[in-house]
């Protein structure tokens, strides 16, 4: 059995090395930047025979998704991966899978939508697919890629969520930069990850007769239906929990559960973000700290199901919250932090909220932009 | 399964149904153009069996000419564009 690697490769690579450490089954995907180089590693891995999956050449992603939602009801772990315009052509069965109750694994490169045409970073187009029922998962690092599609195939198939998941990570940013990463031991990844057990007895093959899904029900069937995923959506906060904890306790690693703190002891101001945005909060409140700044950073993992007790537990005990949001969501602002004043007015938290749109289509986000807004507001 | 099942319901409800024949009514009513097949012109090769999205064409034997459920046909008139001897007509419905 093949030991724990230590290397330095791509955030695909990573997200390629998560979908083979979990053993997926069937891949369907097609070509998109700044992903295609997720599907070209595992293809090849399949074509050498080093790694044991049905790989789908589709013609399209709406297809790609198709297939995994096939491949999922008939027993099977099934993952793809895309990017901005593709998710979009995707997302008519972006809302199929989770309706369907497939629980399937698809890694996102954010990319900006078009037009104008535009290949960095930005990540509206996920969030576009925040109402679809589907758990998110943003990744600030390499090494978060890789362990989180891990953990999402365990959210996804436990038996009290039973939904698709979505693991996002920044393009090129994340996606072409290369970092130190751990590639676990597979047995211990076998041992945190076990086979696909359809516990839904019209889904699992085994004992089902043939039937069709997605007729039609009229209204008050139909929500009935509705509201068993937003009941699976609350249950996946302690399953998410759960599956951090336990991997904590397997790999010795800690990317947080919904939320990941840092430097929120004693902070009087905390910067909430997704994915690399938070990464790169994260290192400027380091330097903040050593000149004596109280502020933290709070790195949102999980967009849904949203985390309003944990971070509404956090804003009560600080001064300002600062939101960075790449992304927008126009005639409106930032998505984010839309959420968050939603969460801080649920849970009665009076705390202002600085709300700020930054590095949309890829521009840097640089230490001295984080270090301005603090700084703006300490004045 | 160690969940309860009215537990499981509660997060794990679908939908589901077994096929049957004409589940769906009696969907020869939405018709515009009925397509009749020509018998003597028909060559048995069922190839409007083979492409009716709705299998409403019966096929007793081979030797036979295949009969049209009008119960169930639409009237998509595929069967009439795919025939190779044009022995497939329609007409409207009065």
């Amino acid at each position: 059995m093949r030991m724990e690697i230590r290397d330095v490769i791509t955030g695909n690579d990573a997200a390629a090395w998560g979908a083979r450490l979990s053993r997926v089954e069937v891949i369907a995907a097609y070509p998109i930047t700044p992903q295609t180089t997720i599907v070209e590693k595992l293809s090849e891995w399949v074509d050498k025979g080093e790694f044991d999956a049905r790989f789908i050449a589709v013609e399209s992603e709406h297809s790609a998704m198709s297939a995994i939602i096939g491949a999922s009801a008939a027993g099977a772990r099934a993952f793809t991966a895309t990017s901005s315009q593709g998710l979009l052509y995707m997302m008519e069965m972006v809302s199929w899978a989770a309706g369907a109750r497939t629980p399937v694994v698809t890694a996102i490169v954010n990319r900006a939508l078009g037009p104008p045409w535009n290949i960095w970073t930005d990540q509206t187009d996920a969030l576009m697919a925040r109402d679809a029922g589907w758990i998110q998962f943003w990744a600030s690092n390499n090494q978060e890629v890789l362990d989180s599609i891990i953990q999402a195939y365990r959210v996804a198939e436990d038996k009290h969520v039973i939904l698709p998941a979505m693991v996002m990570l920044g393009g090129f940013v994340l996606s072409h930069t290369a970092m130190p990463v751990v590639i676990h031991d597979q047995e211990k990844v076998d041992e945190y990850l076990p086979p696909y057990d359809p516990p839904h007895y019209v889904l699992n093959p085994k004992i089902s007769k043939p039937f069709a899904y997605g007729n039609i029900l009229f209204p008050w069937d139909y929500a009935k239906v509705r509201l068993a995923i937003q009941k699976a959506m609350e249950n996946a906060v302690d399953v998410i929990k759960k599956a951090a904890k336990e991997f904590h306790e397997i790999f010795g690693i800690w990317h947080g559960d919904l939320i990941k703190e840092a430097y929120t002891d004693g902070a009087e101001i905390v910067i909430m973000g997704l994915g690399e945005v938070a990464e790169q909060a994260e290192a400027t409140v380091e330097h903040l700290r050593q000149n004596g700044l109280k502020v933290g950073v709070v790195k949102v993992r999980v967009t849904r199901p949203f985390p309003k007790r944990e971070i509404a537990k956090i804003a009560d005990n600080v001064s300002h919250v600062i939101v960075i949001d790449r992304n927008i969501s126009f005639g409106w602002g930032g998505i984010l932090a839309g959420e968050v004043k939603a969460t801080l007015h649920e849970y009665n938290v009076d705390t202002p909220v600085t709300a700020k749109i930054m590095g949309i289509g890829g521009d840097d986000i640089l230490p001295e932009h984080i270090e301005k807004i603090v700084k703006e507001l300490i004045k | 399964m160690d969940m309860p099942a009215k537990e499981m319901e509660e997060h794990l409800l679908l939908p589901i149904s077994l096929p049957t024949k004409g589940a769906g009514g009696k969907t020869g009513s939405w018709r515009v153009f009925r397509p009749v097949i020509i018998e003597e012109k028909c060559v048995k090769c069922m190839m409007c069996w083979m492409y009716c999205p709705e299998a409403a064409i019966e096929v007793k034997s081979r030797k036979e000419v295949p009969k049209i459920n009008y119960d169930y046909c639409k009237g998509c008139l595929i069967c009439m564009e795919v025939c190779p001897v044009k022995a497939i007509k329609s007409e409207r419905e009065g």
